[in-house]
């Protein structure tokens, strides 16, 4: 038994996706917008991690969840790093505003 | 409320994420953002241990705070490190985004602020990564390999991706 309520668990989480949200939206550097995203994955983890614990019949399903989440992040940083890279060598940019050959 | 030390351990590593989170939004050098997250991650590893989560908390070192940001730098490296993260974005758009991110948290938080759950005791701790292998291998078999393949063609993806293609022009 736990002696910390569920719901400071989910406010920590709130906080931090709240966190990652505003940093992806206003941020000017790709790397930060990508590092952003992968704090509100880590925000939803949070969440998974607490519901298998608390809850009438905790399981070991939402530790799983969270670990698939994980792996697929990873990939995911990744693939982005290497978009990143190559719009980097095309455009000389890091800049997110300049990345905007799809909008005319 | 009881100030168990498990409490002060929970408001210990919340203040220490936020407190990286914060960090991230306000330093202004690149690289110093990342290593201010690294922090952030490392707390939210000994949150999963506080939710008896040994394993994931684990991961969450290695990936995160060794891979992830790891990767991030490499990025930050490869590409142009030395600017700043420049200010110039406009005040109203700032100003809109985080009205509506503030609104976004207020309904949540009305939410969950007494979010009364029900608590009974849990095994989740005792050998904790070997109940994980168990289910994984047993029940959850066929998402465990979708994400090998998944791992597989992220890896190749981003390889072609990033593989600079300049001699195409020049050798044929």
């Amino acid at each position: 038994m736990s002696s910390v309520p569920a719901s400071a668990f989910l406010a920590l989480a709130l906080i931090l996706f709240c966190i990652g949200l505003y940093g992806a939206l206003t941020k000017r550097n790709t790397v930060i917008v990508l590092i952003s995203i992968e704090l509100m994955l880590n925000a939803v983890n949070i969440n998974l991690v607490t519901f298998s614990k608390y809850g009438l019949n905790p399981s070991i399903t939402g530790q799983i969840f969270a670990l698939f989440t994980i792996s697929v992040a990873a990939a995911e940083a990744a693939v982005g790093l290497a978009i990143l890279i190559s719009l980097y060598r095309a455009k000389k940019t890091v800049n997110i505003d300049e990345m905007d050959i799809m909008k005319h | 409320m009881t100030f168990s030390g498990e409490f002060l351990a929970f408001m210990g590593l919340a203040l220490v994420a936020i407190i990286g989170g914060v960090l991230l939004l306000n330093l202004t050098k690149v690289v110093h953002m990342v290593v201010a997250l690294i922090f952030t991650f490392v707390a939210i590893a000994g949150i999963y241990v506080l939710l008896s989560a040994e394993f994931v908390a684990a991961v969450q070192i290695l990936i995160y705070s060794g891979a992830i940001t790891i990767i991030m730098l490499f990025g930050i490296m490869l590409t142009k490190h030395d600017d700043e993260s420049e200010p110039k974005t406009g005040k109203w758009r700032k100003l809109l985004v985080f009205l509506g991110i503030a609104g976004f948290a207020f309904a949540v938080y009305i939410g969950i602020y007494n979010f009364n759950i029900v608590q009974v005791p849990t095994t989740l701790h005792e050998n904790n990564t070997m109940q994980i292998g168990k289910a994984l291998y047993s029940k959850y078999i066929i998402p465990f390999e979708l994400t090998s393949a998944l791992l597989l063609v992220a890896l190749v993806g981003s390889i072609i991706l990033a593989k600079n293609e300049k001699k195409e022009g020049d050798s044929e």
